[in-house]
């Protein structure tokens, strides 16, 4: 209430609540170009800003219902939970951060697992959830991402995971850590038998997950401006005592370093890995979605004219 | 009072000081002070037994870390024989922070790889405090690669605060360096035990400590994120690293409870830097136990007990 507002008999104070045309969340804030934006429009465009292409976080389940045709999903691992043997307690316990996180973001843990297919293909795709605990690895995660690993072993199908994650689980202690060694572990197999995958890093993939799955793909891919890296900026900086360098750990970086293959715009995210799949496993070329889908180009979403061609 | 002692360790440092005057006293003059020195020493005994039989893991990470802890080239000298150095990652550097070559444990070729600290400012600074950088576990890797061509079982020695984490190591993709590590030993063909002899400091200790047996030294810890680490991400405080290091639970009697190592390798009284001889003959001895079990495996049991093993951390509701 303004003060003028305040200042005016309640006779004839007009209650302004009732008289909302616009809804509450119809309209957002880009948060990198400031862009006032139509909130719709934005999901539609896969929550990459239209106007300066900039790509939002997006949880784990979101990621996966976007990329994997909408036909023949299964989720998998989805009946693990996490369990608090250690009873960690720091400012708060491990066990009251946990339902706070799964009441929040109505997932268990921090990765979602899905069998699907893309574009027809069969695959298995895996997608870290950022807003559960910082899309941390604990025992679950881990337990997740090897079972994708075994479903991919079994019917002899591609992996592709969107990894987001500030690293290990402090709060799961050493079993995290162990988690780092038993997603690569499982992950060399899948390189024995000659089954793709495709490692997709987005904003922001630090820590353990990056020394681990993360960095074992066949390919390792990235979304445009994502935050790559071991040690974080922060305890970088402290160590080094300089500034870092404009850019540092962004995907451009990694990508002049020799760190990544390529740049993948989310909204292309569908049709290069169809075409990079297919070529890995002799298939034949992968056909445009016959249906509109959002943030494909038939959908009207605007193409990804801001990364000046990088993303080959 | 001696900056290369611990808080709680200084009553025995006194005592020690007290015994060395007497000592000297004793032999500059004709006065026979042997009882007294005698009495003073099963004193400093039972009391050295009383301080460390009762070891919090606060004051067990700071053991490990102790300023007189020997490090991996100490233990190199004393169990190997006929050791070579082997240097450099053969693309960029040789990292000084990771050390490894050939040498014999008894009579036997093995690998040995570790992470070196060093002991005065100069050396500390070429060691870069044991962090190794991406060329240290690419060198690694190159090695444990030259290991199981020529039929080595590798040895490593796991001592590192952690990683290094500076902006050359990211720009030659540290990540990658320590996710290529765990891909390749644990489908290595050939026997890998490691030993934390110190601190073992998440990935950057991790990155060479996947094996078919873990092992650590009664005082060192193993750990997801330093005590100070955790302490000023989770209470926002480095001052709680006390209270951080008994949650993390990363000393060596309650990661064996918890069935994440293997075996625990007793130290000497007072810590290891007291006896180095005798410390160095019991890992010795636990070194050839732990080849004799895995000897007898082939290959294929080798590598899938380990995998078994890898698969089983972790714990969930299902």
């Amino acid at each position: 209430m303004s003060w003028f507002e305040k200042l005016m008999p309640s006779r004839i104070r007009t209650e302004s609540a009732g008289k909302r045309t616009v809804p509450e969340g119809l309209w957002t804030k880009c948060t990198s170009c400031e862009a006032v934006l139509f909130r719709t429009e934005v999901e539609r465009n896969l929550d990459v800003c239209p106007k300066c292409g900039f790509h939002n976080r997006m949880s784990g389940r979101r990621r996966l219902e976007t990329f994997l045709d909408s036909e023949e999903r299964e989720e998998i691992g989805a009946d693990i939970e996490p369990e608090d043997v250690l009873k960690f307690k720091d400012s708060k316990k491990y066990k009251d951060r946990l339902a706070q996180a799964q009441k929040a973001t109505g997932e268990k843990d921090a990765l979602v697992v899905m069998k699907g297919r893309l574009k027809g293909r069969p695959l298995v795709a895996a997608a870290f959830d950022f807003r559960f605990m910082g899309g941390s690895m604990g025992s679950v995660v881990g337990e997740r991402f090897v079972r994708a690993v075994d479903c991919c072993l079994e019917e002899r199908i591609p992996l592709v995971c969107f990894s987001a994650s500030g690293g290990a689980r402090m709060q799961e202690a050493l079993f995290s850590l162990m988690q780092m060694a038993k997603t690569s572990a499982a992950l060399a197999r899948l390189r024995e038998e000659g089954i793709p995958y495709i490692s997709v890093m987005t904003d922001p993939t630090m820590g353990g997950v990056s020394a681990s799955l993360a960095m074992l793909g066949d390919l390792n891919l990235a979304e445009p401006k994502a935050l790559i890296g071991f040690a974080g900026p922060r305890v970088i900086e402290q160590t080094v005592r300089e500034t870092l360098p404009e850019g540092f750990q962004r995907s451009e970086f990694l990508l002049e370093h020799g760190a990544i293959d390529m740049i993948v715009d989310r909204r292309e995210m569908r049709a290069r890995l169809a075409n990079l799949l297919s070529l890995l496993t002799h298939g034949a070329p992968p056909q445009p979605d016959p249906e509109p889908r959002p943030g494909s180009e038939e959908a009207g979403g605007e193409s990804a004219g801001e990364d000046d061609g990088q993303n080959g | 009072m001696s900056l290369d002692y611990l808080d709680f360790e200084q009553p025995i440092a006194e005592l020690e000081a007290k015994i060395e005057e007497l000592r000297n006293v004793g032999n500059d003059s004709n006065l026979n002070l042997s009882d007294e020195i005698e009495r003073l020493v099963s004193k400093n005994e039972a009391l050295t037994r009383q301080i460390f039989s009762n070891l919090k893991p606060w004051q067990i990470s700071q053991l490990a870390r102790h300023p007189l802890r020997p490090y991996t080239q100490d233990y190199i000298e004393r169990i190997f024989t006929d050791f070579e150095e082997l240097h450099g990652d053969r693309h960029f550097a040789d990292d000084a922070a990771i050390i490894g070559g050939i040498g014999r444990l008894q009579g036997r070729p093995v690998m040995v790889i570790g992470q070196q600290k060093g002991r005065n400012t100069k050396e500390k600074v070429r060691r870069n405090f044991g962090m190794p950088r991406p060329e240290g576990y690419r060198k690694a890797l190159r090695l444990m690669e030259m290991a199981e061509r020529f039929k080595l079982p590798v040895l490593t020695f796991i001592d590192t605060p952690g990683a290094y984490p500076g902006i050359d190591a990211e720009e030659r993709n540290q990540s990658e360096a320590i996710a290529r590590n765990l891909l390749v030993m644990a489908r290595l063909k050939t026997p890998i035990v490691c030993t934390v002899i110190g601190e073992g400091g998440s990935g950057g200790a991790l990155a060479i400590g996947v094996g078919d047996r873990i092992m650590m030294l009664q005082y060192s810890t193993y750990s997801v994120i330093s005590p100070e680490g955790c302490a000023s991400i989770l209470w926002k405080s480095a001052e709680k690293a006390a209270e951080a290091a008994e949650a993390m639970g990363i000393t060596s009697t309650r990661l064996k409870e918890l069935g994440l190592i293997d075996r625990i390798i007793e130290e000497p009284l007072g810590s290891a830097y007291r006896d180095v001889d005798a410390m160095a003959a019991r890992i010795q001895a636990a070194l050839v136990e732990s080849l004799a079990e895995l000897d007898p495996l082939s290959r294929e049991e080798l590598l899938e007990k380990r995998y078994q093993r890898l698969m089983s951390f972790g714990n969930f509701k299902a």
